[in-house]
């Protein structure tokens, strides 16, 4: 299950940018299924969107309705394309198991290291998180 | 990951549809945290009864009508609607009515209506090595630190699919290990504030920002910390980081000392003194302007909180649309009936069921709303898209007399 130094706690392909969270985010009371939005006051980054974003969470914080959330955000099409985090989240990956049996839509959740801030598409296949292809580096092979 | 025959065998369908979906769910969740396998457990308490859209009445009717019955007592979380006082509800039909629906599925599963965040203030609660699988975040705090059960951080729908099997991840704050803390948080600030119910949010609130996910143990609490104040403590501390449980030394079951919290390990220190503690009020809600209105008891108030704010607003009349959040079972405890009168008479509104940050209960208001509860301090404004204040139970009722906020004494 171990690919490029992620564990895959939900698997599935996904694209996008990556949303690096400055701090941990409760998605109930900090995402708006409706718009995808971070609506926490609390957070730095309320008012970025988080849909269509692999998300980069160190870890997740606050309450457990949070997963209802993110099967609400699946349904509407406002989720985050996946989930990076540091460590894993039963209350993000039951939401996301949830969203894919109920809505067969994809929200990945791979746990591991912070990945670099290549702007860019990134791209989760094969249980493995790709940065890039113009990203400089030495990480575009290896990471 | 080892099953048992039976957790084989529900997987295959021998326990009917919903729970093998339900067991399906559990085994892979259990397996994305690393759980070396399940373990049984005696009670349940679940979130999923509260309306967070289609979703959740999705997953609720599928396993509702694939026969999903729950195998352990259940209770079940604040809902979206205050079923003995339905007045009170301000939102649109339509939500309500699914609401009600979601409800209805729950109960239909064989869960009880208690419709309360704080179940541990039900008659029966688990005791101490209780193996148990709860959600919302300020219950299993409080079960895991206060009352000594074992509940790992569970959310909406992994709270139902233990339910119905019986089971959940042999892993986390479940096992011995898992339960230790990994901080030690030393207390640096005058003792006087050990009096104060509002230095128990607010500690609470910087606990979470330190402990994040970890278990921390809490050097320098005492008996002053009783259960109401370990409440709050708690659902702050759950509110502002995912901390699942706390020790206390000397106050809570698992720490008769340091070392019976740490398992004897050096654990990094971390000190909570008085600036942070006047830093976390602040980021509380301490801003002025007019006073809206004023929102107590989340979590919900037990009958010694509905007690002592009776006695506080004996004789006096908010100016202010005044909430208390309570559950049904608190609220039919006997004896009761004289402080309900003098609450009443005080202009309160008394909101049960549910709360007035997860639902439209309370009216439209310019102004600030003030709050004894970091938790509600903290959500409310994303929630609710107010402005809110945070203050000691006293000063709220001193501010809803005078029409003024009154944040209290300062620190």
């Amino acid at each position: 299950m171990v690919g490029n130094g992620y564990s895959v706690l939900v698997g599935g392909a996904a694209t996008g940018e990556l949303l690096h969270l400055a701090e941990p985010l409760s998605l109930w009371g900090g995402l708006d299924p409706e718009t995808g939005l971070i609506i926490d006051r609390n957070h730095p980054q309320q008012g970025e969107s988080m849909a269509g974003h692999i998300v980069v969470m160190p870890h997740g914080r606050g309450s457990s309705s949070s997963s209802s959330v993110l099967a609400e955000a699946m349904r509407l099409g406002t989720a985050p394309a996946a989930f990076v985090v540091g460590q894993p989240d039963s209350i993000l990956v039951i939401g996301s198991l949830v969203g894919r049996h109920l809505y067969s839509v994809s929200c990945p959740i791979l746990c591991g290291p912070v990945p670099p801030r290549y702007p860019g598409t990134w791209t989760i296949d094969q249980n493995q998180l790709l940065p890039p292809v113009d990203a400089e580096g030495p990480n575009r092979s290896g990471m | 990951m080892r099953l048992s025959r039976s957790d084989r065998s529900m997987m295959q369908g021998s326990e009917g549809p919903a729970a093998r979906l339900a067991m399906e769910l559990l085994v892979a969740t259990a397996e994305a945290e690393g759980a070396p396998g399940l373990l049984d457990i005696t009670n349940a308490h679940i979130d999923g009864g509260l309306y967070h859209g289609v979703a959740g009445l999705d997953f609720a009717r599928s396993l509702a009508s694939a026969g999903g019955v729950v195998k352990v007592p259940t209770t079940l979380n604040v809902s979206s609607l205050d079923l003995l006082h339905p007045e009170l509800y301000r939102g649109d039909a339509a939500t309500a009515g699914a609401a009600r629906e979601l409800m209805d599925a729950y109960v239909g599963m064989g869960c009880s209506p208690t419709w309360t965040c704080a179940p541990y203030q039900l008659p029966r609660r688990p005791g101490l090595g209780e193996q148990i699988a709860w959600a919302e975040s300020n219950a299993i705090v409080f079960a895991n630190s206060v009352l000594g059960a074992r509940t790992a951080r569970y959310g909406d729908f992994l709270d139902i699919c233990c339910a119905i099997t019986g089971r959940a991840p042999a892993a986390g704050l479940h096992t011995d290990h898992g339960r230790l803390a990994t901080l030690q948080v030393d207390l640096d600030f005058p003792d006087r504030l050990l009096d104060d119910d509002l230095l128990y949010p607010a500690l609470g609130h910087v606990l979470g920002q330190m402990a994040g996910t970890e278990v921390a143990v809490l050097v320098g609490l005492d008996s002053r910390a009783d259960e109401d104040r370990l409440k709050s403590l708690g659902a702050a501390a759950a509110s502002s980081g995912a901390v699942g449980m706390f020790h206390a030394v000397g106050v809570t079951p698992e720490a008769g000392s340091l070392e019976a919290a740490t398992g004897g390990a050096r654990v990094r220190h971390l000190t909570v003194d008085l600036p942070a503690l006047q830093r976390a009020r602040a980021a509380l809600g301490a801003g002025g302007g007019p006073l809206g209105a004023v929102s107590v008891g989340t979590p919900h108030f037990s009958a010694r909180e509905l007690r002592r704010l009776a006695a506080l607003v004996e004789g006096r009349r908010s100016l202010v649309p005044f909430y208390v959040n309570t559950s049904r079972d608190v609220l039919a405890e006997p004896g009761l009936g004289a402080s309900l009168a003098a609450i009443e008479s005080f202009g309160a509104t008394v909101v049960t069921d549910t709360c007035t940050y997860v639902t439209p209960i309370m009216q439209p208001v310019e102004g600030v709303i003030l709050t004894n509860s970091a938790k509600w301090a903290f959500y409310a404004p994303g929630n609710l898209g107010v402005e809110v204040a945070f203050a000691g139970l006293e000063a709220c009722i001193e501010s809803a007399e005078r029409g003024l906020l009154d944040l209290g004494e300062r620190w």
